[in-house]
């Protein structure tokens, strides 16, 4: 049987020392849920994160403290999130699918026997009571919906961008309890010792209304001056697929998909990508997609509200040209 | 640099995969077994990111000097598909196949591959792809590594040896984070290490003379009661495509460039 009482646990992240958008996304679906949510934060300094939390709908924060936690090490968040599971068990686990989380969540599925279901889109509960998990499988083809057992807790994975984050509130009121794990420093093993930014200049691919993105169509690098001009007269940003980042023509921080960035845009164009199912992962959020392909058949057009049919070289120029004209009216 | 201990000793995971190429048209799910459907006439691949994987092995072996072995859990697998690794330049294949080795979540793969990399002998480091092109799944590399008890890192771009241990670079959505890792560790590689090499056709000969060692659940003491997967999959379906696109034409290829434009003005797009 299902305690509705039990709590949702959302695996809290900060960014810049804020409350992490994903965060805020996870609470809001603790929300949906039902029963009481909790975020936990681990580390040092979370105060003001632990009062953003509250704020964004969480009725309780833990705040995990541990000279071991400091540096924020994989192995060392593993062993106190088991650790606050193990003391609290909570009905079900929410992790978000961040470079930190995609890896937490299965080793802490690992240390507690329990399921996990990966990179999920959907999460509800059926009339039973019982948790269901909808996600993508074989790159976007499929979707699978996943029933976990009574097993606790049961973890899930999000992905990105699915559940609105609610108004932040900061009349509400909520707990904050202080939970110290017993953590041995030689639980760290693998150990982050440097972290290298390659970040673009400009709109924040995630963050940008208009994105233009471009593939194996183009041919080589050179055609990502054109796009970044026009991205520029739009204050948009660029993107690519994987097959033009596997080329070498634009950085792998550039690209979306599945295994890339997703991004929500109101307008995503494309130029020469066919909308592999894995890219269309990435951008099946965007609100209108405009596609320029020499293919009649290729996938993307079956995705796209605008399509021009043609070759990029003689579409594109006329193209930004006219958007340049247009932006200046 | 001189490495720690050559010969490295070298597992790598792969699994036999769909072939995720398959044009979208040939997708077809069972709804009865809730199974997908391999497309008639298109053979399964050696899983993309695990072919990544065999390179970064390989590329090991080039430099420092490594005994790579590649394993495999699985059932019905095609032989020609599987030899893939060894024609690479791998030494050796190692596939533990049974036929309850099938419709496996990612616990169940890894429990069964900790036994064979346990059966297999002493190593040093251990191998797997980012994730499968299947179910994306991205957790046997994790699960395997806390069965194991192996310090794990994963989505690799890079990886060197380094005194006693490793230095990998993690591919992140902006950069990389550089980790260290002592000896003996788990890593999951991702397609920022580059292209995996093509065989040789002297590789492809070797591969030909070389024959599996094939392990089955007994052999390995498989506890078949921890197969039983974790969720239970309630539904598999192709998720409907209802837009309609509007395709925007004019007297040329570039007039239909600027009455696109003036379309997306006129929608207020832009
Ligand atoms: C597990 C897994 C994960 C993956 N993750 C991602 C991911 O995150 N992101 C991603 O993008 N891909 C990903 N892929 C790869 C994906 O399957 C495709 O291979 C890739 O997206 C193809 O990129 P593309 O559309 O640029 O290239 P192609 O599929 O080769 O398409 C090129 C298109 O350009 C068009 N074209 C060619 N010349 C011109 C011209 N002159 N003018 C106009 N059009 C032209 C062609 O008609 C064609 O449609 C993943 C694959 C796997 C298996």
């Amino acid at each position: 049987m299902t305690d509705m009482n039990a709590e949702t646990v959302v695996l809290g992240d900060l960014a810049d020392g804020r409350l992490s958008g994903a965060t805020a996304e996870l609470i809001a679906l603790g929300r949906k849920l039902g029963g009481p949510v909790a975020v936990a934060f681990a580390g040092v300094g979370l105060e003001s994160a632990a009062s953003e939390a509250l704020a964004a709908g969480a009725d309780k924060a833990y705040l995990l403290n541990s000279p071991v936690l400091a540096e924020l090490q994989t192995d060392a968040l593993v062993a106190a999130f088991e650790q606050l599971c193990k003391h609290s068990s909570p009905a079900v686990v929410l992790v978000a699918k961040t470079p930190m989380g995609r890896d937490v969540g299965p080793r802490l599925a690992t240390r507690l026997g329990v399921g996990l279901a990966q990179d999920c889109v959907d999460l509800r509960r059926d009339s039973s009571g019982t948790l269901i998990a909808t996600r993508p499988v074989y790159g976007g083809n499929a979707l699978a919906a996943l029933a976990f057992s009574d097993a606790r807790p049961s973890i899930v994975v999000v992905r990105g961008k699915v559940y609105p984050p609610l108004a932040p509130d900061p009349a509400r009121k909520g707990e904050i309890v202080r939970f110290e794990p017993k953590l041995d420093p030689s639980a760290v093993k693998a150990r982050t010792v440097q972290f290298v930014r390659r970040e673009a200049a400009g709109v924040r691919l995630e963050d940008a209304a208009v994105v233009v993105s471009g593939g194996r169509g183009l041919g080589g690098p050179e055609p990502f001056g054109m796009l970044k001009e026009l991205a520029g007269l739009l204050d948009g940003a660029v993107g690519a697929s994987r097959a033009a980042c596997d080329a070498g023509w634009i950085d792998h921080s550039y690209q979306v998909g599945l295994t890339g960035k997703t991004i929500t845009p109101n307008v995503y164009i494309t130029v020469g990508i066919s909308g592999a199912s894995q890219h269309m992962a990435g951008c099946s959020g965007a609100k209108n997609i405009v596609a320029i392909n020499k293919d009649a058949n290729a996938n993307i057009f079956k995705e796209a509200r605008y399509g021009v049919v043609g070759d990029w070289k003689k579409v594109l120029p006329s193209f930004i040209e006219a958007v340049r004209e247009l932006v200046k009216s | 640099m001189t490495s720690p201990r050559a010969p490295v000793r070298i597992l790598v995971c792969v699994k036999q995969v769909i072939d995720p190429e398959t044009p979208l048209s040939a997708f077809k799910v069972d709804p009865a077994t809730k199974r997908v459907l391999a497309a008639p006439g298109v053979p399964p691949v050696v899983n993309g990111f695990d072919e990544n994987a065999v390179e970064a092995a390989l590329r090991l072996k080039d430099t420092v000097g490594a005994e790579v072995t590649v394993l495999s859990v699985g059932q019905g697998f095609i032989m020609d598909v599987m030899k893939k690794p060894l024609s690479m330049g791998a030494d050796r294949l190692v596939l533990a196949q049974d036929p309850s080795f099938q419709d496996l979540d990612p616990f169940a793969t890894a429990y069964i591959l900790s036994l064979a990399v346990r059966k297999s002998g002493a190593f040093d480091l251990v191998l797997c792809g980012r994730q499968a092109s299947d179910w994306d799944n991205a957790q046997v590399p994790l699960v395997l590594a806390e069965l194991l008890g192996l310090p794990c890192v994963t989505v690799a771009q890079k990886l060197e040896l380094a005194g006693k241990g490793l230095v990998v670079q993690r591919a992140l959505p902006d950069g990389y984070e550089v980790v260290e890792a002592p000896l003996p560790a788990l890593v999951s590689v991702s397609n920022e290490l580059g292209e995996p090499r093509y065989p040789t056709l002297r590789g492809i000969m070797a591969a030909g003379k070389k024959t599996p060692v094939t392990w089955t659940a007994a052999d390995l003491g498989v506890d078949l009661a921890r197969l039983a997967p974790k969720l239970r999959v309630l539904d598999l379906f192709a998720p409907p495509r209802e837009k309609q696109c509007e395709f925007v034409a004019g007297e040329n290829e570039a007039d239909a460039g600027r009455l696109l434009a003036l379309k997306l003005r006129e929608d207020k797009l832009i």
